[in-house]
This record gives structure tokens, C-alpha cells and sequence, in this order.
């Protein structure tokens, strides 16, 4: 049974106020004076985030291709065609985020002053996919936050200026389980819940009950002291979401993690062991607010702002869906070294060459799609645009391309980095709904994803890692329009 | 140059990776006292 | 650079002699290598690590770079990092990382 790529969805939240809780920021402001209010002074309002052109990319309305032609730089120069809605996702202001974190606390631990509570219960009634969500009712007193924060049991939630409420922490000496893993744990499943239902309410089947499985692929780990990374939040966000035949696991691999998945549920399909298999990936907490410093010292907005979350549908051949070719995995094994040239033959030239195909013959590559303002204005380079150069320095070490061709190599197999520095969110997989979009309407034939992780980060081994998948049309499509 | 000398291998994860590095300073006859990688994003 | 790494190389700096130990990186571009050479020459410009205002004065280079490539036998670099050397632009990463290099031995 062939694996397909039913769908993919693509949302953001926008939460200005948790990027002092960001793991930069967190422990940055405290020392230096003033660094607070320069932070607070820096944020972007929440029509500059959804004008601002990565972010419409990153919900479909503009393709990376167009992108590339915007005037940048691009928080300068925001889009006047802006919407919160796009065809794989929504772009959520943060009031309604804090609602949907509430709805994802399964233990008391957020709590919402009862008046703000209340109204954003009924906005959220209002929501197209939301109007079931659960959990809404009651709330707090402002004292009660007030004093729970007092006594350094929580974390506040601010709206601007205004306290709505506080995250607790759920255990007095867990540092697992302290206030700000907690709201990193929730932030997680609350934002990919949503962009779970945004799947689901774009896909066939749209009932959650056909989901038989689910895995994870978000940056953090939950879990208490004794199994720090103990999961499975992909079982938490499935019964936020009422796919109540499904069970699921977390796949860790740092930024591999997406592609890593992707290749199991494709393979869990193309056994037969389930039929329809969703994948997740929720925003990351810690990663709000990474380079602020660079971004209040260069009087730019502080861009990473949002939430990121994607999910994905993996499900058995529906004769229109793109395939992914589960023969073609392309994986950097232990042998390999750390050379990039290695890793790019591993990862990128093998699971061709198994398919007779070479560089040239994919018509996009999705790497690393980090936002390159994000990243340049803190001094560090534009990731994706030095992957492509080094894939294409490899067709021309190949014989491929000539080396003037390297620079339309970038253009033409490349894109720009569109998806906001959310850990594992921005590896390979934003393209996804695109890719999918491109290929069915005959844009093109194929596309391949290629993450690297950086292993090396905890301490275990200094080996990154690297995985690829390849999709292309279904084959089905092609003899009917022969 | 590096003959006898101690060198910090200091590698990016997009750019030339620190194993690499050292890779090349071992074999220029370095040694290599600290190998590591950095990941900015 | 991250702190525990800047907290790595000072140690090490002190343990054999800042005289003895050179540092050789290999970033993506030339802000960023001018970034990892500061901090090893003049100090940390986020001042956010154990290396603010303090000047180890390291000899700095990136692999990139002819004074190294010349030391390394040609195979063997060509193997670990000819892809990227052709994919980086070099002189630009070269020119940044020797600026740093000027100014330090100048001050």
C-alpha cells in the first residue's frame, strides 16, 4: 500500500507577551537594566504579525516563490493583503492562544482571571473549528493570581499592560514540572492541537475517530524528574482533538525529528499497520525571543514572536495525494562523517541515485527554512540560503551545473526562508502544504524534504544528523491525463 | 604553522563542522584540544 | 557564541598560554565569522558570556582560509571541506576574519 501526503497545516500564534519567557529572555533581562522595557518597547502588534510577509507565506496566502520577489526588508515593507486565515491555517491573536491554553490544561494549572475568561470562551465559541472546546468555564480572581504569583508559584500571563492570568507550577520541588515547563508543555500541545484541527477540517476524512495514529515531533520533551523526556504528548493533543481511536508517540531527533516521522508514518502505512497516520509538531516556548537582543540593539521588532505549529496527514494511496517514496529515505548512518560534503551525498545524492534520478531532476528542495531577517540581524547567516549554495556546489562538484549556474541553482531549486526560528518547526517541513499544493495543481513534478539535527547539542555525541524524504506526483494522475 | 600547537576546532552545524575542522588540523599536525559545533537556529 | 564554549576556551587559554593555542572555525558567512573572532580576540560583543571585556587576544582563522588550507594536505581537505568551499564565499569570510586578526595585533 502506498503512502500518500493527504495534507498539511500550517498555523501561528501570535504571543508577544510570553517572549519575556522565552529562554533568552528569561535569563537576559534580569541583567542588564532597562532590557525589560527595551524588550516590551520592541513588540510588534498583532496586524504588523499578520501583515508581515513570512508569516501569510507560512499560512499559504503567498508562495515562498513570491516571497522571494517582496521588498525587504519585509518588516518594513508588510503586506497589504493580509489575512489571519489562509488555505493551511490561521494566524491567532494571543488572547484567544491564552483561551486555548486553558483549554489544554488538563491539571488547573492555568488559570484565567474570570472576566477575561468568559469573554474569550465566547469568542472562541465563535471560532469555526473551536466552538466545542471544553473547559472554559469559571475562572479566577485577580487576587488569587496575585497571589499565586506573590508566592512564586507561577508565571504570569500578561495581555500589554494587563495581568489575565498566571501559569503554576504543578509540583513544589520538580523542576520538571515547574511553571515554565509546564507553559512550554502546554504552548506545545495547545498550538499543535490547533493546527491539528486545521488538518483535520481541511483534509478527507475530516473525523478525527479515522485517525489511528499519531506522532509528535515537537521541539520540547514532558515528562517528570525520573524520565525527563517520559512523552507522549502526541496522545494529549489527539484527545484534545477527539481522535479517540488513536494512540501515539514522540519522535526525538532534534531538528530530524519532522523528516525522521514523516519516513515512520509512511512506513507504518505502507505495512498496513494503520491507515491514517497524523503527524504534530507544536510551537516552542523557549525559543521565543532568541535573538531579541539583536533586534531591540538594531530598533527592529522583535520578530520571533509567534508560535509555530504544523500537522501533517500521512494516509493509505488515494489515487490524488502526492506519494512519498519510502524506497528513497535518505538518512546520514553512524559510519558517515561530519563533512558537509558526506552528509549531502548521504542524505541528498543516495535516495536519488536509488532512484535514477539526479540533483537537477527534483524541481524544489525544502531545507531548513529558518526566516533569514530573523537570523542575519543577529549576525548569523541565512541558513537555508548556505544549504542551497552547498547543494548546489554539489551538482556542480558532480558536473551538474557549471559553477556559474550555482547562483540560479539557489533560485531555481530554493526558496527563501519563510518560517519564524521555532526549533523543529522550520526543518524542511513548512513547505509542505505548498509542496503539495504545487504538485497536484502540476507546478511541479516533485520535491524533496532534508532536515539536519544538531545531536551534538546534548552532549551525548558529537554526530549531527540528517534525514530526507522525497514526494512526487501520483503516479495515478499522470495516466489519466494520458 | 599548526605543527605542535594546540587548537580549538570550532565548527557551525550549516557552515564547516568542528569534526571536519579537526579532521583537517590533525592532519596539519595540530593538536586538536576542543572540538565543538554550534547550532544557531 | 554560546557560554559554555566561551567558558571552554578561556579555561583552555589559560591552561596552555594564550601564545600556544589558536583557534580555526568554521561559521557560514562573514558576520558571523567575524562574530566568533571577536569573541576570541577582543571579547564578547553580546557581552552575555564569560568573555566580555575580557581580551584573550587568540590567534584566529577560518578553515577557509589560505593560511590554513596550505597546512592541510590537499585530500584531506578537499574531503572535509571542498563542498563548503565552494558553496561559502570564502573571500568575504577571509577578509572579515583577517580584519579581526589586524586589529588585535595591532592593539
Amino acid at each position: 500500500m502506498t503512502a500518500v501526503l493527504k495534507g498539511a497545516s500550517s498555523i501561528l500564534a501570535h504571543t508577544p507577551d510570553l517572549v519575556p519567557l522565552g529562554s533568552k529572555p528569561t535569563r537576559e533581562i534580569p541583567r542588564f537594566e532597562g532590557l525589560g522595557e527595551q524588550c516590551l518597547a520592541h513588540l510588534r502588534s498583532y496586524r504588523e504579525a499578520v501583515a508581515y510577509p513570512p508569516n501569510q507565506v507560512f499560512i499559504g496566502n503567498i508562495r515562498p516563490d513570491e516571497l522571494a520577489e517582496m521588498k525587504q526588508p519585509w518588516w518594513r515593507n508588510l503586506t497589504a493583503d493580509a489575512f489571519r486565515e489562509g488555505p493551511y491555517g490561521e494566524i491567532m491573536p494571543q488572547d484567544e492562544f491564552y483561551g486555548l491554553l486553558k483549554a489544554a490544561d488538563a491539571f488547573d494549572l492555568i488559570w484565567l482571571e474570570e472576566g477575561f475568561q468568559s469573554q474569550i470562551a465566547a469568542k472562541l465559541r465563535l471560532h469555526p473549528l473551536l466552538g466545542d472546546l471544553k473547559g472554559l468555564g469559571g475562572g479566577r480572581t485577580i487576587a488569587e493570581i496575585r497571589d499565586k504569583l506573590a508566592r512564586n508559584e507561577a508565571l504570569p500571563l500578561n495581555l500589554g499592560c494587563d495581568l489575565v492570568g498566571c501559569v503554576c507550577q504543578a509540583h513544589e520541588e520538580d523542576e520538571a514540572l515547574s511553571a515554565s515547563v509546564i507553559l512550554e508543555g502546554l504552548s506545545a500541545k495547545a498550538s499543535a492541537f490547533l493546527a491539528l484541527r486545521h488538518l483535520l477540517a481541511r483534509v478527507n476524512p475530516t473525523d478525527p475517530r479515522d485517525i489511528d495514529y499519531l506522532l509528535d515531533f515537537s521541539e520540547g520533551a514532558v515528562g517528570d524528574r525520573y524520565q525527563r523526556g517520559g512523552g507522549n504528548i502526541a496522545k494529549a493533543i489527539g484527545e484534545m482533538a477527539g481522535c479517540l481511536n488513536a494512540t501515539g508517540a514522540d519522535v526525538k531527533a532534534f531538528c530530524c525529528a519532522p523528516t525522521h516521522a514523516i519516513a515512520i508514518a509512511a512506513a507504518l502505512v505502507q505495512a498496513g499497520t494503520f491507515d491514517e497516520v497524523a503527524l504534530l509538531g507544536g510551537g516552542s516556548l523557549p525559543k521565543l525571543g532568541m535573538k531579541f537582543q539583536f533586534h531591540v540593539k538594531k530598533d527592529m521588532p522583535i520578530l520571533e514572536d509567534t508560535l509555530a505549529a504544523i500537522a501533517i496527514l500521512i494516509g493509505k494511496d488515494d489515487g490524488v495525494s502526492p506519494v512519498i517514496r519510502t524506497d528513497a529515505i535518505g538518512v546520514h548512518p553512524i559510519c558517515a562523517g561530519a563533512s558537509a560534503k558526506e552528509i549531502y551525498e548521504e542524505v541528498a545524492v543516495k535516495p536519488l541515485n536509488k532512484l535514477g534520478k539526479r540533483i537537477t531532476d527534483i524541481d524544489k528542495y525544502s531545507t531548513e527554512l529558518h526566516n533569514p531577517e530573523i537570523t542575519v540581524a543577529a549576525g548569523r547567516p541565512d541558513t537555508p540560503l548556505i544549504n542551497y549554495r552547498a547543494l548546489g556546489a554539489l551538482a556542480c562538484l558532480r558536473g551538474e551545473i557549471g559553477k556559474e549556474a550555482m547562483g540560479d541553482f539557489v533560485r531555481t531549486y530554493g526558496m527563501p526562508g519563510f518560517s519564524p526560528t521555532q526549533g523543529h518547526i522550520p526543518a524542511a517541513i513548512p513547505f509542505m502544504g505548498h509542496a503539495r499544493d504545487m504538485i497536484m495543481a502540476g507546478r511541479i513534478e516533485n520535491t524533496m524534504f532534508m532536515a539536519k539535527g544538531s545531536l551534538f547539542l546534548a552532549r551525548m555525541t558529537d554526530l549531527s544528523d540528517a534525514v530526507s524524504v522525497i514526494i512526487e506526483r501520483n503516479p495515478a494522475t499522470r495516466k489519466e491525463v494520458s | 604553522m599548526f605543527e605542535g600547537k594546540k587548537v580549538v576546532a570550532f565548527g557551525e552545524r550549516d557552515g564547516v563542522q568542528g569534526p571536519a575542522i579537526a579532521e583537517c588540523l590533525s592532519a596539519a599536525g595540530a593538536e586538536v584540544v576542543f572540538t565543538v559545533t554550534e547550532c544557531i537556529v | 557564541m554560546d557560554l559554555e564554549n566561551q567558558a571552554r576556551i578561556k579555561k583552555l587559554a589559560e591552561q596552555y598560554g594564550r601564545e600556544n593555542l589558536i583557534v580555526v572555525q568554521g561559521a557560514g558567512d562573514a558576520d558571523s565569522s567575524e562574530l566568533v573572532a571577536e569573541t576570541v580576540t577582543t571579547g564578547d560583543p553580546s557581552y552575555a558570556g564569560p568573555l566580555t571585556e575580557v581580551q584573550l587576544g587568540l590567534p584566529v582563522y577560518h578553515i577557509l582560509e589560505p593560511e590554513v588550507k596550505q597546512h592541510v594536505p590537499s585530500d584531506i581537505y578537499d574531503e572535509q571541506v571542498g563542498l563548503m568551499e565552494l558553496a561559502l564565499d570564502a573571500e568575504a569570510i577571509a577578509r572579515a576574519v583577517r580584519g579581526i586578526r589586524d586589529n588585535a595585533s595591532a592593539g
